[in-house]
C-alpha cells in the first residue's frame, strides 16, 4: 500500500568517500570546525567538547565510530549537530552535503558488502543517481559505551 | 481542568500544609497542654478542613475530621486535657486524613479505607468520663487502640521556638485571624508568593548563561580600554553578581523545612521503641538551595531515626549509667567556610570501635590485619561500608544494613562530605559538610598536559610550590610511591598528567602541589601550572562521558574554551590514595602515635660502615640530606656543614660505632635529627629505604647507641638510639635554653 509519507528528507555528509545521511528533523545545525577540548580517559571515539553558544556539546568522531581509517592530518572535520534526549551531540564528518529528499521506491536493505560497525549503525540504503545514501541511526551512533574504549585501547 | 478539579487541587495543597502544621502543633501542645493559643489554632485548622471537605462532598473525610474537631473543641474549652493517648489518637487521625487526601489526589475519591475503628477510638477518648486534670499522669483505663507502650508521658523540655510559618516564598493560607499567632502569620503570608519551581530553575539557568557571557565580556576589558566601555562592563559585572545572588536566594529554603517533621518522627519512634527522646534544633533558619534540600532530606531522616532506634538507650539503662532517662538528639546547622555544616548528635550509647572491627572482619569486609592497623576513628567510619549493620535486631525502622552507606553516597553525590565521631557511653555525632551551591562554584584553575582543569575550591586545602632542589629532597618514596612531607605528615602524591594519561608539556624544575581533601584523607595533586581562582558555572557531561569518575563536569572559561572540572574523590580513588582502608605503608605524623610495640612503625633503614644495617623511627627524622665532602668544614673538633643559613653539626655514625671514618665518598648522606630547635646531621654510609613494619625488639643491646636488634625486611637490623648517641657526643644537645638568669 502506498504510505502517506513516501518521501523523507536527510541531511547528508561524507566520510572516507562514503555518503551518509541522518533524518533532517534530528539535525539542529551544521557548523564548521570548532575548537575542541579533549577529554582524557574517554573512549577515543569522543574527540572532545565544544562550546556551542554556551552549551557544552560532546563531539563524536564518526570515522572512529565506524572503524574507518583516520582522517588525513591536514583535513579538519565539520560538525553535524544532532538533537538527542540527553542534549545536543556533534558528529564529526569529512564534508557536509546537501539536504536531499528520497522516496520509498529508492529504499534498499543495507548491502552485504557493508562491514563491521557500519552494519549496526546503518539502518538502510537509498539508491541515488550517482551513489548510495547510507542512513545512519542517530541514537545508536551516539551511544558510545565503554566497550569501545577497551577495544580501542 | 474543570473548576471543581481546580478547587480540589488548591484544597489539596493547602490541606497538606495544614496537616504538616497540625503535626508540629500537636507535638508542641503535648509539652504544654493548656496553651490557649495553640489549642485555638489547632481547633481552627481542623475546623477549616472539616468545612472544606464537607463543601467538596468528601463524606469520609468529613466524619473523621468532625470527631477530631469535637475533641479539640472540648480541649479548647478546658473540659478535657491533652495527654499522650489523645495526642497519639489525633496524630492517627491526621495520618488517616493524609491517606484519604492522597487517594483523592490520585483517584479523585477518598479511598476504601474503613475508619470506623479510628472514629470509635476518638469518640471514646472524648467521653465525659475522662478526668481532665489527671489525664497527664494516670494510664488510661480502656486499653488504647494505638500502641502507646509508656506509662510515663514524654517529659516536656524547652525547645527553640518552632516557626509557625516556614520562611519560603510560598503562600500559607491565612486562617481567620483571631489570636496573637494569627495576625503575625497573616502579615508574613501577605508578603510572599507561590512560584513554580520549574520557573525558578529556568531563571537559574539563564543567570548561569549570563555569568558566562559576563565572564567573556570581562576578558575584553583587558585589551579594550575605552572608558565608557569599561564603565559599562563594570556595571554589567555588578548587576550580574547581584542578580546571581538574588536568584540563588529565591531557591533557598531554610533547613527548618526538613527539620520540622522530625519532632513528630522522633515522638512516634520513641514511643514505638519504648524510649524517651527529645530533639533540639539549632540553626533552623540556615538556608539551603532547594536541590540540596531534596537530596539530604532522606539521609537526615535516616540518621535521626537511627539515633532513636540504636543510639539512645532505653530509660532504665540510661538511669543505670547515670544519665537522664530522656535521651537528647541535637541538630545544628550553620554556614562556615563557604559550606553548610549540619551536625546531628545524640547522647546515647555511642559506637564501639572494637565491636565494629569485629563485625567487619566477621563479614569479610576487611582482613584482621587491616583491622589492627586502623585507628579508632577509622574503625568507627566502618559504618559507612555497604551492607554493614551491627544492630543486633533488625527492626523495621532501621538496621537493615542499607542505611549509612547510602547516606554517605547521597551526600557525596552532591559534593558533600560526611564524618562520624563517637565516644562509647557518651554519644555519637555525625558531621555533614555540603557546598552552598551546585551550579556556580569557585574553582582553582590548573594545567596539565597542555590543558586546563578546574578544581572545586571546596576540596582545596593549600598550595605548595617546590623549586628544584626542594622537590628532589622533599619527595620521598615508600615502596615506589611518591610522598611529600608536609609539616611532619607524609602526603601521598598523585601526578595529574599521569592519572589522565597525557604527556607532560612543561619541563620545569619546579613542582606544583595542590593539597586536596577527599573523604577524610589528604593528598597532593601534582600539576604543571597553577593559575587563578575563578567562579565557574558547572555543566554536566553528556552520557557518553558520565562513566568517567575523575571528572565532575565541565565549564566554559572566559575565553570561550571548554575546561573539564576534576572530581577530587574520583581522582583520589583512581590513584588509590583513598580506599575504605589504607593498605599502603602509612605515614606517622611527627607527633607519633601512642601504640603498642606490636603496631606498624615507619622506619628509615641505612647502612653504617661496611655492612651494618641500622634503623631509626622515621618520625625522628627531620630531613634526609646529601652534602659534598668538600663542603664539610671543621669547627674545633666537630665537623660541620653550612646548611640553609645554619651551621649543622655532623656526627659520623661509622666513626661512633667502628672508630673508622666513613668510606671516602664524594657525597655524604646525612640524616638530620632535630629536637628542641637544635639539629644535628648523622652521617651514614648509605640510606637504604623507608619501610613500614611491625617492630619486635628481639635483643636488647648493651652497645652504646643501640636500642636493640630486630628482624626488618628479613634482615637483622640494629635500632639506633639517637638520644644516647647525642648524649655521648654532645651532652649539651638536649639542654633547653635556660631562661636568662
Amino acid at each position: 500500500m502506498a504510505s502517506v509519507q513516501s518521501s523523507r528528507q536527510f541531511s547528508t555528509f561524507f566520510l572516507d568517500g562514503l555518503y551518509f545521511g541522518v533524518e533532517v528533523l534530528k539535525v539542529q545545525e551544521l557548523i564548521r570546525y570548532q575548537e575542541m577540548t579533549r577529554v582524557p580517559l574517554a573512549s577515543r571515539v569522543v574527540r572532545g567538547l565544544i562550546n556551542l553558544r554556551g552549551q557544552i556539546v560532546t563531539a563524536i568522531d564518526l570515522r572512529r565510530r565506524l572503524d574507518m581509517p583516520e582522517r588525513e592530518a591536514d583535513r579538519v572535520p565539520m560538525n553535524v549537530v544532532v538533537r538527542t534526549d540527553d542534549g545536543a551531540v556533534s558528529l564529526l564528518v569529512d564534508e557536509i552535503g546537501d539536504v536531499v529528499e528520497v522516496h520509498e521506491e529508492q529504499f534498499e536493505r543495507a548491502p552485504e558488502t557493508l562491514k563491521g560497525r557500519a552494519t549496526e549503525l546503518v539502518t538502510g540504503v537509498y539508491k541515488m543517481q550517482q551513489r548510495l545514501l547510507l542512513v545512519l541511526d542517530v541514537e545508536r551512533t551516539i551511544d558510545v559505551d565503554r566497550a569501545m574504549a577497551v577495544r580501542a585501547a | 481542568m474543570t473548576e471543581h478539579e481546580d478547587l480540589v487541587k488548591e484544597f489539596l495543597i493547602e490541606s497538606y500544609e495544614n496537616l504538616d502544621r497540625l503535626d508540629r502543633d500537636l507535638v508542641e501542645l503535648e509539652k504544654d497542654p493548656q496553651n490557649k493559643e495553640r489549642l485555638g489554632s489547632i481547633f481552627r485548622t481542623i475546623h477549616t478542613i472539616k468545612g472544606t471537605v464537607g463543601f467538596l462532598g468528601f463524606t469520609k473525610l468529613e466524619s473523621v475530621s468532625h470527631i477530631g474537631e469535637n475533641l479539640l473543641s472540648r480541649m479548647r474549652d478546658l473540659e478535657l486535657l491533652l495527654d499522650a493517648e489523645i495526642t497519639t489518637g489525633l496524630l492517627r487521625m491526621i495520618d488517616a486524613i493524609r491517606r484519604m487526601l492522597a487517594s483523592v489526589e490520585s483517584t479523585g475519591q477518598e479511598g476504601d479505607e474503613d475508619h470506623s475503628d479510628l472514629i470509635a477510638h476518638l469518640t471514646r477518648l472524648n467521653q465525659p468520663g475522662r478526668a481532665p486534670a489527671q489525664a497527664a499522669t494516670a494510664p488510661s483505663a480502656t486499653p488504647p487502640a494505638a500502641a502507646v507502650a509508656e506509662a510515663l508521658p514524654l517529659v516536656p523540655a524547652p525547645v527553640a521556638a518552632a516557626p509557625a510559618v516556614p520562611a519560603i516564598p510560598a503562600a500559607t493560607t491565612a486562617t481567620p485571624a483571631s489570636g496573637g499567632d494569627d495576625t503575625q502569620r497573616t502579615a508574613v503570608s501577605d508578603s510572599s508568593l507561590r512560584v513554580d519551581v520549574g520557573l525558578l530553575d529556568k531563571l537559574m539557568n539563564l543567570v548561569g548563561e549570563l555569568v558566562l557571557a559576563r565572564n567573556q565580556i570581562l576578558q575584553f576589558t583587558a585589551t579594550h580600554t575605552d572608558s565608557s566601555f569599561v564603565g559599562a562592563t563594570g556595571r554589567l559585572n555588578l548587576v550580574t553578581s547581584e542578580l546571581q545572588e538574588g536568584v540563588m536566594k529565591t531557591r533557598m529554603q531554610p533547613i527548618g523545612n526538613i527539620w520540622s517533621k522530625f519532632p513528630r518522627i522522633v515522638r512516634d519512634l520513641a514511643t514505638a521503641c519504648s524510649k524517651q527522646v527529645q530533639i533540639e534544633m539549632e540553626g533552623k533558619e540556615t538556608d539551603l538551595d532547594k536541590t540540596i534540600i531534596e537530596a539530604i532530606k532522606d539521609p537526615l531522616t535516616h540518621v535521626v531515626r537511627n539515633s532513636v532506634d540504636h543510639g539512645i538507650e532505653p530509660p532504665e539503662e540510661r538511669v543505670r549509667k547515670g544519665k537522664p532517662a530522656e535521651g537528647r538528639i541535637r541538630l545544628r546547622a550553620f554556614h562556615e567556610g563557604g559550606q553548610i555544616n549540619i551536625e546531628i548528635s545524640d547522647d546515647g550509647a555511642g559506637i564501639d570501635p572494637a565491636k565494629l572491627r569485629g563485625k567487619a572482619v566477621q563479614r569479610g569486609l576487611i582482613t584482621a590485619e587491616q583491622s589492627g592497623a586502623m585507628s579508632d576513628h577509622e574503625a568507627i567510619r566502618l559504618v559507612f561500608l555497604p551492607g554493614f549493620s551491627t544492630a543486633e535486631k533488625i527492626t523495621n525502622v532501621s538496621g537493615r544494613g542499607v542505611g549509612m552507606d547510602v547516606v554517605k553516597t547521597n551526600i557525596e553525590k552532591i559534593g558533600g562530605q560526611v564524618d562520624i565521631q563517637s565516644t562509647i557511653g557518651e554519644g555519637t555525632t555525625l558531621k555533614i559538610k555540603i557546598p552552598l551551591t551546585l551550579a556556580i562554584i569557585p574553582a582553582l584553575m590548573v594545567a596539565a598536559g597542555g590543558d586546563r582543569y578546574a578544581i572545586p575550591q571546596v576540596s582545596l586545602l593549600e598550595l605548595v610550590r617546590l623549586e628544584g632542589d626542594q622537590a628532589r629532597q622533599g619527595i620521598e618514596r615508600i615502596q615506589d610511591a611518591p610522598f611529600y612531607r608536609l609539616r611532619g605528615n607524609l602526603l601521598p602524591l598523585v601526578y595529574l598528567q599521569r592519572e589522565l594519561g597525557v604527556d607532560r608539556v612543561r619541563d620545569e624544575d619546579a613542582t606544583n602541589i595542590v593539597v586536596l581533601k577527599a573523604d577524610d584523607r589528604q593528598f597532593g595533586l601534582v600539576v604543571e601550572e597553577i593559575n587563578d581562582t575563578e567562579e565557574i558555572v558547572v555543566k554536566p557531561l553528556g552520557k557518553q562521558l558520565k562513566g568517567l569518575t575523575v571528572f565532575a563536569g565541565a565549564t566554559i572559561m572566559g575565553d570561550g574554551k571548554v575546561a573539564l572540572i576534576l572530581d577530587v574523590l574520583g581522582i583520589a580513588q583512581r590513584a588509590k590514595v583513598v580506599s575504605e582502608l589504607r593498605d599502603r605503608a602509612r605515614a606517622e605524623s611527627a607527633h607519633g602515635k601512642a601504640d603498642g610495640a606490636a603496631d606498624l612503625q615507619t622506619l628509615l633503614l641505612f647502612r653504617v660502615g661496611e655492612s651494618d644495617r641500622m634503623a631509626m623511627p622515621l618520625n625522628l627524622v627531620a630531613r634526609l640530606e646529601e652534602f659534598q665532602r668538600t663542603s664539610i668544614e671543621r669547627s674545633g673538633s666537630q665537623e660541620v656543614v653550612q646548611y640553609r643559613s645554619q651551621i649543622l653539626p655532623l656526627v659520623s655514625l661509622s666513626k661512633f660505632f667502628t672508630g673508622a671514618d666513613a668510606a671516602a665518598a664524594d657525597l655524604r648522606q646525612v640524616v638530620v635529627f632535630a629536637e628542641n630547635g637544635r639539629s644535628v646531621g648523622l652521617v651514614v654510609d648509605q640510606i637504604l629505604d623507608i619501610v613500614s613494619e611491625q617492630v619486635v625488639v628481639q635483643r636488647r643491646s648493651s652497645r652504646a647507641g643501640v636500642l636493640g636488634s630486630a628482624v626488618i625486611q628479613h634482615r637483622v637490623t640494629d635500632l639506633l638510639d639517637v638520644h644516647a648517641i647525642m648524649r655521648k657526643t654532645d651532652p649539651t644537645f638536649f639542654d633547653t635554653a635556660d631562661a636568662a638568669a
